[in-house]
C-alpha cells in the first residue's frame, strides 16, 4: 500500500453531539483500499456512532466524509449500500421461523427471483468458503451461522469496504478463526474492512491499523503489529487515572458474601454464560466488577438478586447457603441488588414512588400485614427515601417515568440502602446519571459499606470503580479474574483484562 | 351403504368444508401477517346478509359474491383500523367485531326477511352435474371450485412471491420488518381486507346456496370453527385444506348421529352422542395446539408476533 | 398526512372519566343518524335502548338480572387482563360452573336449605376455576397460548352441556326436551327483593366489585398482578413468578365465570337447557375493557350494558329491529373505548407525510 494512494473512506473532524455528550469530537483518520482497520475503544469511547454515520444511519453535526476521494452526504443506509458500504451488526435481528435464503432475500434492496439469489448466494459462499445451506430454518442455526447469514448478505452487494460490529463477542473460538480467514480474503481482494473491537490479541492478529478513540476523542492510529498489548490497552483507557490513592490499611470483617464456582448456562442466544466464578467479600469491602459491557455482567446480576436460580453452594451470605432461595427469599437473608435497567427492571415506570418502594422492601420493611399492603408504610418509606437522597420528585406519589434517570436512580439506590442489607450488588450505578446524582451515590455506597454491609458494584466505568472500590475484579467472557486490591492495580493490566488477554495466557488465541 | 348414500355423503360434507375453508384460508394469512382476528363470525354474517341482499337486488349471483367479500372486507377495516392505527387489544377489538357484525347483518337482513333467491348452484350442464358420479365432481356451487383454488393460490402466494415473503416476515418479527423498511401497517391492512373478503364469501355460502334465503346467526358459530381450523394446521395452507375436509367429516358425523338417533347399522356410532362429534374439533385443536407448542419454535409455523401490538420505536 | 402517537408525560385524568361517558353519548349520536339513515326511527330507538330501561323502574329487574353475571365474569377477567393473561373462555367456564351446581344439586337430592346451596355454589366456583386451570396448565407447562386454548374448550364446555341436559340430567318429566329438572324452591336462592326476580346473586355481584376493589388496590396480590402486567422484568425481580400469576389470573377468572354460573343457575333460570349459554362470557370481556379493567369500572359497565341488552328487547317491540341490534351499540362502545384509551395515555398528532430529505451524493 503505497501512501500516495487515494483512501477509500476519509473521516474529516466528524463531530456528533448528544444531549449532554459529545459523542465524537474531531476525529480523523482514513481507511485505504484492501486494509483491516481497527477501531478500538471501551464502551462510550464512540465507536457506535461513527459507524452509524459512515453507514448513514445518523447524519453528523460537523465534519465530512469522503468516499474515494469525493466528499459525500449518506442519507440513509439503502445510500450507503449503494455506495458499496456493507454492515455487519453485533446484535442481528433475523426472521426465526423463515430460511437462510427467505432472510437473505428480505434484506435486498432489489427483487432477486429466488433461483438467482440462490446461484448468487452459493457463488459467494463458494468464493469465500463460508457453509451455509440456504433452505435451512435459521432457528436450528448456530449464532456463528446466523452471522454468516449477514455477511453473505453484504458480500452480495460487493461492498468496498465492510463494517464488523464487535463481530466476534457471540463466536466460538474456531468460529473466530474462520471469520478471519474469509477477512483476510476479502482484503487481499481489494475490499477494506472497518473492524470495530476491544479485544486486544484480536486486533494484533487481524489489522493493519488501529485507530483508538476515547471519551469520544480519536486518541492515536497506529500499526497493531508494532505495538504491544499493553500499549494499546494504556491508550485505550487512558493514563489519566494513575494518581488514584486508596486506604488501603482499611479493616475488614469476616466473609459476608462468598461466591464459589458459579456457573449459569447462557439466556438466548446473545446471552453470555457464566463459568466457574468464584469472589469474596468481606463486611465492610467494596468490591468491584469491572468489564466491558455484554461480558456477563447481566446474568451475575440476576444470579446474585435470585432472578435466575443458581447450584445452593455457589452463593453463601454469612454462611448460609442462599443460591437456590427465590429472589423475595434472598431479600430476606440480607442480598438486595439494583440492576443495570432502571425502567421497567428496577422500577416500574407507570407506577408510583410508593408502589415501587412496595417492590422490593416489601418484606423486610412489614408493609404487609395478612396479604394485604400497608400503603402508609409505604408512602412513609418512600417519603424517607425522597428526604434522605434528596430525590428531586413532587413526592411518594409522583410517578417513576416523571422523574429524571439521575433522580430515579438515587430513588432505587436509597430505597435498598435505607433497608439496611447485609449484601447489596449493584449494576452501573451511575450510568447516565449527572454528575451531582453520581457523587451522592457513590457516597451512599461508602457509607453503607463502613456499617460493615459487603458490597458489589458492576461497573464499566473504571474511574468509578478505581475511586470507590477496595477490590477490584475484571469480568471477560462470563468468566472473572483473580481479584486484586486496587491499591496493587495496575491500569494496563485491567486493560488487558477488559481485553481479553490474561496474563497466564488461559484463553484460546492469545 | 348403497353408493347414492356414499355419494350424499361426500356431497354434504364438501358443503359443510367450503364456508370454513374460505374463512380458514382469509385467517391464515390474517394471521400469518401477525393479526389475531377474532371477529370471523361476524364478518361471515355481514358477508351473508352482503351477499344475499346484492343477488337479491341485482339478480346476479356473481355480483352477490363480489358484494358478500366487499362487505366482508368493510367489516374488517373496522377491526384494523382499531387495531393497526390505534393500537387497541386485538381480542377485545376482534370480539366486539363478531358482536357487531351480527347486530349489523340482522338490522341489514331486517328488509330482506322472507325473500328467497335462486340458489347459487353448479354452472355445469345438467347432463354432468345431475348424474350420480358426475355430481361428484361437477355437481357444486362456483364457490366450493373457488375455495379450492383459492388454496394453492395462498400456497403460492405465501410461499413463493416476494409479497407473501414480505407478509410473513411481517408476522414473524415486526420490528425488524420495520427497520429494515417494509410498511407493517400496510401489509397488515391488507391481510385483514383480504381476511374478510374471505369470510365474507364463506359466509355468503350459507345465504346463497345452502339455504337461499336470510335468516339471524345463520352462520351459526362457524366463524369460531374456521379460526380453530388455522391453529389445528399449524399455519400452513396445505394442512388447512385437509383440516377442513376432517373437521367436515366431523360436522357430519354429527349431523348423523343427530338425525340418526343412534340406531345405525354402524356399531361404533351407536355409543357415541352427537356431541362426542361437535366437540372433536376443538379437542383437536387444543391437542395440535400443545404438540406444535411443547416442540418450541423451532420448526413451528406460528406467526411470532401473533396477537401483539406493534408500537415502532422511532 | 400521517398519524403520530405521543406519549403523554402523565396519563389524563381528564381523559380517563370523560372516555367512557364519551363514548357512550357518542355511541347515541351515531345510532341516531345512521337509523333515521337506513329508515328506522333514530331518536327513538337510541331512546329505547340507552334510556328506557333506566326510566322505567319495572324494568329494573330485568336490567339488574342481567347486569350480575356480567359485572360478576368481569370483574375476574379483569384481574387476568391487567396481568395480561387473556382468557376469553370465560364462556365455558360459566357453563361448567352451572354444570357442577347443577350436579351437586341434583346429588342432594330432595334436601335443600343454606347448606345445599352453599354447597352448589362452591361447587360452582371450582368448577369454572377447573376449567380456566386448563388453559393455564397448557400455557405454563407446554406454553400454549391462551387466547386459543380457553377459547377452544369454551365450545367444548357448550357440547357438555348438550350432552349432560340431553342425556344423564334430562328431566324425565319434562316432554323429552333437553334439560335438567327445575330446582325445588329448597335449592333455589332466596329473593331478596319481594315481587321482583332479583335474587341473591345480585346482591353478590353489587359487594364483590367492592371487594375486588380492595383486593386489587391493597393486597399483595393485586400488586403482583398490576407489577406483571406492566413490566414482567420488574415483577421478577420484585420476587412474584410470571408462572404462579397465570395460574391465579385463570383460576380467578374461571371462578368468577363459574360463580356467576351457579348464580343464574340457582337464582334466575332453575333449569339448565341448551339456551343457558347466552354469551355472558363474551359480552363480559368487552364489559371488563369498557370498565377500564376496574372493579368499580366493571359495575358501571356492566349496568349499562344490561340497559342495551334490556332496551334492545324494548326496541325490538315498539321499533321493530331484531334483538341483536343492541349488539351495534355495544361494539359502537367498546371501539370507541379502545380508542380512546389511547387518547388516555399519548396524544395524537397530525404530521405532514415524511419524506426523505433529499437523495444525494
Amino acid at each position: 500500500m503505497q501512501p500516495s494512494q487515494t483512501p477509500r473512506l476519509e473521516l474529516i473532524g466528524i463531530t456528533k453531539r448528544f444531549p449532554g455528550v459529545l459523542a465524537n469530537d474531531q476525529v480523523t483518520f482514513s481507511v485505504l483500499a484492501g486494509e483491516i482497520h481497527a477501531l478500538l475503544g471501551e464502551n462510550g469511547a464512540g465507536k457506535s456512532t461513527l459507524v452509524k454515520m459512515i453507514y448513514g444511519v445518523m447524519q453528523p453535526d460537523a465534519g465530512e466524509i469522503r468516499w474515494d476521494g469525493k466528499r459525500v452526504v449518506v442519507t440513509n443506509p439503502k445510500a450507503a449500500r449503494k455506495m458499496g458500504v456493507g454492515m455487519v451488526f453485533q446484535h442481528f435481528s433475523l426472521f426465526e421461523a423463515m430460511t437462510v435464503l427467505e432472510n437473505i432475500a428480505l434484506g435486498m434492496d432489489a427483487s432477486i427471483p429466488a433461483r438467482d439469489l440462490e446461484a448468487k448466494i452459493v457463488a459467494v459462499m463458494r468464493q469465500y468458503g463460508l457453509k451455509l445451506e440456504p433452505h435451512r430454518i435459521v432457528s436450528t442455526l448456530s449464532v456463528g451461522e446466523r452471522q454468516r447469514i449477514e455477511i453473505v448478505r453484504a458480500l452480495l452487494l460487493n461492498p468496498s469496504l465492510l463494517i464488523m460490529d464487535e463481530p466476534t463477542s457471540v463466536l466460538t473460538p474456531q468460529e473466530v478463526d474462520q471469520l478471519f480467514i474469509v477477512l483476510r480474503q476479502l482484503a487481499a481482494e481489494g475490499c477494506s474492512i472497518l473492524y470495530i473491537s476491544h479485544k486486544l490479541h484480536e486486533i494484533k492478529a487481524l489489522c493493519d491499523t488501529a485507530t483508538i478513540l476515547r471519551g469520544g476523542k480519536l486518541v492515536d492510529t497506529c500499526d497493531p503489529r508494532v505495538e504491544t498489548s499493553r500499549s494499546m490497552a494504556e491508550k485505550m483507557i487512558g493514563g489519566s487515572l494513575k494518581d488514584i490513592q486508596r486506604g488501603a490499611s482499611k479493616g475488614f470483617g469476616a466473609d459476608k458474601l462468598v461466591v464459589q464456582n458459579l456457573s449459569v448456562a447462557k439466556d438466548g442466544h446473545f446471552g453470555i454464560p457464566l463459568r466457574n466464578i468464584s469472589f469474596r467479600v468481606r463486611a465492610g469491602e467494596i468490591f468491584g466488577i469491572a468489564g466491558v459491557a455484554g461480558n456477563g455482567q447481566n446474568a451475575l446480576l440476576l444470579a446474585m438478586s435470585g432472578e435466575v436460580p443458581c447450584d445452593d453452594a455457589s452463593v453463601t451470605v454469612d454462611g448460609v447457603k442462599v443460591g437456590r432461595m427465590t429472589a423475595k427469599q434472598r431479600r430476606l437473608a440480607g442480598v438486595a441488588s439494583v440492576p443495570e435497567e432502571r425502567n421497567g427492571h428496577a422500577a416500574v415506570p407507570e407506577f408510583s414512588l410508593s408502589d415501587n418502594a412496595i417492590l422490593t422492601a416489601r418484606d423486610r420493611l412489614g408493609m404487609v400485614t395478612g396479604g394485604m399492603i400497608n400503603k402508609r408504610a409505604s408512602v412513609t418509606y418512600a417519603g424517607e427515601v425522597i428526604t434522605a437522597f434528596a430525590v428531586k420528585s413532587t413526592g411518594p406519589a409522583a410517578l417513576a417515568d416523571s422523574l429524571s434517570g439521575g433522580n430515579l436512580q438515587k430513588f432505587i439506590m436509597g430505597r435498598e440502602i435505607m433497608q439496611k442489607p447485609a449484601v447489596l450488588v449493584v449494576s452501573q450505578p451511575t450510568w447516565g446519571v449527572d454528575a451531582g446524582a453520581a457523587g451522592a451515590i457513590r457516597q451512599s455506597l461508602v457509607d453503607l459499606a463502613a456499617t460493615g454491609s459487603a458490597i458489589v458494584v458492576i461497573s464499566q466505568d473504571l474511574d468509578e470503580l478505581l475511586s470507590l472500590c477496595d477490590t477490584l475484579a475484571v469480568i471477560n467472557e462470563g468468566r472473572l479474574s483473580k481479584p486484586m486490591p486496587v491499591a496493587d492495580a495496575k491500569i494496563e493490566e485491567i486493560g488487558l483484562l477488559m481485553g481479553g488477554v490474561h496474563g497466564e495466557g488461559a484463553i484460546h488465541a492469545a | 351403504m348403497s353408493p347414492e348414500y356414499i355419494i350424499a355423503a361426500i356431497v354434504t360434507i364438501v358443503g359443510l368444508t367450503t364456508p370454513i375453508l374460505l374463512a380458514g384460508l382469509g385467517e391464515l394469512v390474517v394471521e400469518k401477517s401477525g393479526v389475531l382476528n377474532l371477529g370471523v363470525e361476524g364478518m361471515m354474517l355481514v358477508g351473508a346478509i352482503s351477499g344475499f341482499g346484492v343477488t337479491v337486488l341485482t339478480f346476479s349471483p356473481w355480483l352477490g359474491v363480489l358484494g358478500a367479500a366487499a362487505g366482508g372486507a368493510v367489516a374488517s377495516m373496522l377491526f384494523a383500523v382499531l387495531v393497526l392505527q390505534l393500537n387497541s387489544n386485538q381480542v377485545a377489538t376482534g370480539l366486539a367485531l363478531t358482536i357487531f357484525g351480527t347486530g349489523l347483518s340482522s338490522l341489514l337482513g331486517l328488509s330482506f326477511t322472507g325473500r328467497i333467491i335462486v340458489p347459487f348452484l353448479s354452472v355445469f350442464p345438467d347432463a354432468l352435474a345431475k348424474n350420480p358420479i358426475g355430481r361428484l365432481i361437477f355437481g357444486y356451487s362456483p364457490i366450493v371450485y373457488f375455495a379450492l383454488i383459492m388454496v394453492p393460490a395462498v400456497y403460492w402466494f405465501l410461499k413463493s412471491t416476494r409479497a407473501g415473503l414480505i407478509l410473513r416476515a411481517v408476522g414473524e418479527n415486526d420490528h425488524s420488518a420495520h427497520s429494515i423498511g417494509y410498511s407493517v401497517v400496510m401489509v397488515r391492512y391488507a391481510a385483514i381486507a383480504f381476511g374478510g373478503a374471505m369470510a365474507g364469501i364463506g359466509g355468503a355460502y350459507f345465504s346463497m346456496v345452502i339455504t337461499p334465503m336470510w335468516a339471524e346467526k345463520m352462520t351459526a358459530g362457524r366463524g369460531w370453527i374456521a379460526l380453530a381450523l388455522v391453529v389445528f394446521a399449524g399455519w400452513r395452507t396445505g394442512r388447512l385444506l385437509a383440516g377442513a375436509y376432517f373437521f367436515g367429516f366431523l360436522m357430519w358425523l354429527e349431523l348423523f348421529a343427530k338425525a340418526n338417533g343412534f340406531g345405525t347399522t354402524l356399531p361404533f356410532l351407536q355409543v357415541i352422542p352427537s356431541q362426542f362429534w361437535a366437540a372433536m374439533p376443538y379437542v383437536m385443536t387444543i391437542v395440535a395446539l400443545t404438540i406444535i407448542s411443547a416442540r418450541g419454535t423451532a420448526g413451528s409455523n406460528a406467526p411470532a408476533c401473533l396477537g401483539r401490538p406493534f408500537l415502532p420505536s422511532t | 398526512m400521517r398519524l403520530k402517537l405521543e406519549k403523554r408525560p402523565e396519563p389524563s385524568l381528564l381523559m380517563l372519566v370523560a372516555a367512557p361517558v364519551a363514548s357512550v353519548l357518542l355511541t347515541m349520536i351515531i345510532g341516531v343518524v345512521v337509523f333515521d339513515l337506513i329508515g328506522i326511527k333514530g331518536a327513538k330507538a337510541v331512546m329505547d335502548i340507552f334510556l328506557t330501561p333506566i326510566l322505567s323502574p319495572v324494568k329494573w329487574q330485568d336490567v339488574a338480572a342481567k347486569a350480575a353475571p356480567l359485572i360478576i365474569i368481569a370483574l375476574g377477567l379483569s384481574v387476568g387482563n391487567r396481568a395480561q393473561v387473556w382468557n376469553i373462555g370465560a364462556e365455558g367456564q360459566y357453563v361448567i360452573g352451572a354444570l357442577a351446581a347443577a350436579g351437586v344439586g341434583i346429588a342432594a337430592g330432595a334436601s335443600g336449605g343454606p347448606d345445599v346451596l352453599l354447597l352448589m355454589i362452591a361447587a360452582g366456583m371450582i368448577g369454572g376455576a377447573a376449567w380456566g386451570g386448563i388453559p393455564a396448565l397448557l400455557r405454563t407447562r407446554f406454553n400454549v397460548n391462551e387466547i386459543l386454548s380457553s377459547l377452544m374448550l369454551t365450545y367444548v364446555a357448550l357440547q357438555v352441556l348438550g350432552f349432560m341436559v340431553g342425556g344423564p340430567w334430562k328431566d324425565p318429566n319434562g316432554r323429552n326436551f333437553p334439560a335438567t329438572a327445575p330446582l325445588a324452591d329448597n335449592q333455589t336462592l332466596p329473593i331478596i327483593v319481594p315481587g321482583t326476580t332479583i335474587h341473591l346473586g345480585v346482591a353478590v355481584a353489587v359487594i364483590l366489585p367492592f371487594v375486588f376493589w380492595i383486593l386489587m388496590s391493597r393486597s399483595v396480590f393485586g400488586f403482583q398482578i398490576r407489577v406483571v402486567g406492566s413490566a414482567p422484568n420488574a415483577a421478577r425481580h420484585g420476587g412474584f413468578d410470571a408462572g404462579r400469576t397465570i395460574w391465579l389470573a385463570m383460576l380467578i377468572g374461571g371462578g368468577m365465570a363459574g360463580l356467576a354460573g351457579s348464580l343464574e343457575f340457582s337464582g334466575m333460570l332453575h333449569k339448565i337447557d341448551l339456551g343457558f349459554p347466552s354469551g355472558y362470557g363474551f359480552t363480559a370481556i368487552i364489559v371488563s375493557f369498557l370498565g377500564r379493567l376496574n372493579p368499580i369500572g366493571c359495575l358501571v359497565a356492566g349496568i349499562v350494558m344490561a340497559v342495551t341488552y334490556v332496551g334492545g328487547q324494548m326496541a325490538q317491540t315498539s321499533v321493530h329491529i331484531p334483538n341483536s341490534t343492541a349488539g351495534i351499540f355495544q361494539a359502537m362502545m367498546l371501539f370507541f373505548i379502545l380508542a380512546s384509551d389511547i387518547l388516555v395515555r399519548y396524544r395524537v398528532r397530525l404530521l405532514p407525510s415524511a419524506k426523505t430529505v433529499g437523495a444525494g451524493e
